[in-house]
């Protein structure tokens, strides 16, 4: 039994906002999976499915072998689930944040102290323990909200955003934590809109673009799709990409071009040896380049094949289109 | 009986977070007490108006200022929870298996204990200014039933604002256009034999009045059926209100 099960699950919210326009994938137990898109993707609301607070409009998800619509209540009582915005109450203490949680939870309250505690010093917050949430700093607060979302150990964690808005410092510390915790064997879904987040921690991850998923798989199948490097080249004069486009897609080696805000991307075997070439076919068809660099495939050239634009994690905040 | 148990600890919660506000708490307990003193200053020559029904204004005003500070500290709860929806609270509970009623029902005793609080101080300094609790302490409890009941209808009132509207400037825009005008029917301030006729009947059908004529019959020693009638009147009038928050909240949960 796999312990996240999404098959076409779809959302319209009131207005007509299509969040999502049918989505499935699976999540095996133990596994980390992320979701990967720009704001406005769909990510939040596929979460807030899973987690119960949201019901679909179509499509059927299971969560532990529960359905999330019809056993809402026993899904709740399996699931841990951290939100984007830091549910933690300001003016409790990471204590009593903690044992509340747990309280709801129904853990019995002697169990309850020594979780309390056990989770304390896992986050490293024992010395703040007693002092409430207001002071804590934005890594610690995230840390606690972690420490909150395990309070019941549950089988499947849910992370919304875990690491967005955090300092490099407080971001790395929260990925050896995830990474702990998969060890552990806990099964966690989480979502990011950074690529290397995803390519850091998951171990299969699905691309979410427009309230759908446009590529999935482990971060290496996605990258190896893509045999061959990526070329970036700049114009001197951007409104000409069309034209270059054409250009590019004619020479030899060159399997496709995407453009992408005035840029446009050749995918070829071979990038440095290909530059000279790319470079000559558009000099000689007229276009004078500005500016040209290759890389090795990463997530971005996932991104971008699979959606045809470039990744902007804020860049694209907009809804999905209705 | 997990209702009763995550109704028990949610409302923990909250009164744990006030005791952090010391600033709150005073004013919320001076601020009845200087309600109390004001008032019965500046009103003071009410009492000698022919017809009047009291001979010390300030034996009159203070169960009318009980039910007073159930009006304005309940029109703020539906804020706080709309502190919580901004700050994820909710959300985060929500994913929790506590009961949903406990999630709305805490907030509303909550109120009612900060009123019942605030009614004693402010009975207290009364008495303190001279006036008497002639209904001993089951009429000092008629006041704060009273009170509590109107504050459980009022913050249900504007935690249903809350979710229907989800902006604050809107539970207090609402909350004062209603109730400012209920006061000023009621005979919170003044003489009922003292209004004129219409006002009198409107009265008749104002929830704060209710209120109001249940917790000074209290105070002055005259309990009898018309008080257990607008108690009653009153309960209904919160379980009717209750019932609304509870529908808005319903609401709320499926927006989402």
């Amino acid at each position: 039994m796999n312990a996240i099960q999404v098959t076409d699950l779809k959302k319209t919210y009131a207005g007509g906002i299509e969040a999502l326009r049918g989505i499935s994938f699976e999540v095996a137990q133990g596994e980390v999976f992320a979701l990967l898109g720009p704001n406005g993707a769909g990510k939040s609301t596929t979460m807030r499915i899973l987690t119960t607070l949201s019901t679909p409009t179509g499509g059927e998800a299971r969560v532990a072998g529960l359905d999330v619509t019809r056993e809402g209540a026993k899904v709740r009582l399996r699931i841990g689930y951290v939100a984007q915005n830091p549910g933690v109450d300001q003016f409790a203490t990471g204590r009593e944040n903690l044992m509340l949680q747990g309280r709801l939870f129904r853990l019995p309250p002697d169990r309850l102290a020594a979780r309390c505690d056990e989770l304390l010093r896992l986050f490293g917050l024992e010395d703040a323990a007693n002092r409430t949430a207001q002071t804590y700093s934005g890594g610690m607060k995230r840390r606690l909200d972690v420490a909150m979302g395990l309070i019941h150990q549950p089988e499947v964690l849910f992370l919304d955003e875990p690491t967005t808005g955090l300092d490099p410092e407080s971001r790395s510390r929260m990925w050896s934590e995830i990474r702990r915790l998969a060890q552990g064997g806990l099964t966690i879904l989480l979502t990011t809109h950074y690529l290397e987040e995803a390519d850091q921690l998951a171990r299969r991850l699905a691309i979410v673009d427009h309230g759908q998923i446009v590529a999935e798989g482990t971060p290496e199948q996605l990258k190896k799709k893509l045999a061959g490097d990526r070329v970036a080249l700049e114009l001197a004069r951007p409104e000409q990409a069309e034209g270059a486009s054409a250009a590019l897609q004619s020479v030899e080696g060159v399997e496709s071009v995407v453009i992408d805000a005035g840029l446009l991307y050749a995918r070829v075997r071979h990038g440095a040896r290909a530059i000279p070439t790319l470079v000559a076919a558009l000099e000689s068809a007229g276009f004078e380049v500005a500016e040209v660099a290759t890389r090795r495939p990463s997530l971005d050239d996932v991104y971008l094949a699979a959606t045809g634009h470039a990744y902007h994690a804020d860049g694209d905040d907009k809804p999905a289109r209705a | 009986m997990d209702f009763l148990r995550d109704t028990w600890y949610l409302f923990g919660r909250l009164v744990q977070s006030s005791i952090r506000m010391p600033i709150f708490l005073i004013i919320s307990v001076v601020q009845p007490a200087l309600w109390v003193v004001l008032f019965g200053q500046l009103f003071r020559s009410v009492a000698t108006i022919p017809g009047f029904e009291n001979d010390s204004y300030i034996q009159f005003l203070a169960p009318g200022i009980a039910i007073m500070t159930s009006l304005f500290s309940s029109s703020y709860s539906g804020m706080s929870l709309l502190g919580d929806i901004d700050r994820g609270v909710l959300d985060r509970m929500l994913a929790t298996p506590a009961s949903r009623a406990a999630l709305m029902v805490s907030r509303l005793l909550y109120s009612a204990a900060q009123v019942i609080l605030q009614a004693t101080i402010i009975l207290g300094v009364a008495v303190l200014l001279g006036a008497r609790a002639k209904g001993g302490l089951l009429g000092l409890l008629v006041v704060l039933l009273a009170a509590a009941l109107l504050s459980v209808a009022l913050s249900a009132f504007s935690n249903a604002l809350g979710l229907l509207t989800r902006r604050q400037e809107l539970i207090l825009a609402i909350s004062n256009f209603t109730l400012l005008p209920m006061i000023f029917s009621s005979s919170m301030l003044m003489s009922q034999h003292l209004m004129p006729g219409w006002l009198g009947v409107v009265a008749r059908f104002n929830p704060i009045n209710w209120a109001v004529s249940s917790a000074r019959s209290g105070f002055e020693g005259q309990v009898g059926s018309p008080t257990l009638v607008s108690l009653l009147l009153l309960a209904a009038f919160a379980g009717v209100l209750t019932l609304f928050a509870t529908r808005a909240f319903r609401r709320y949960l499926k927006s989402l």
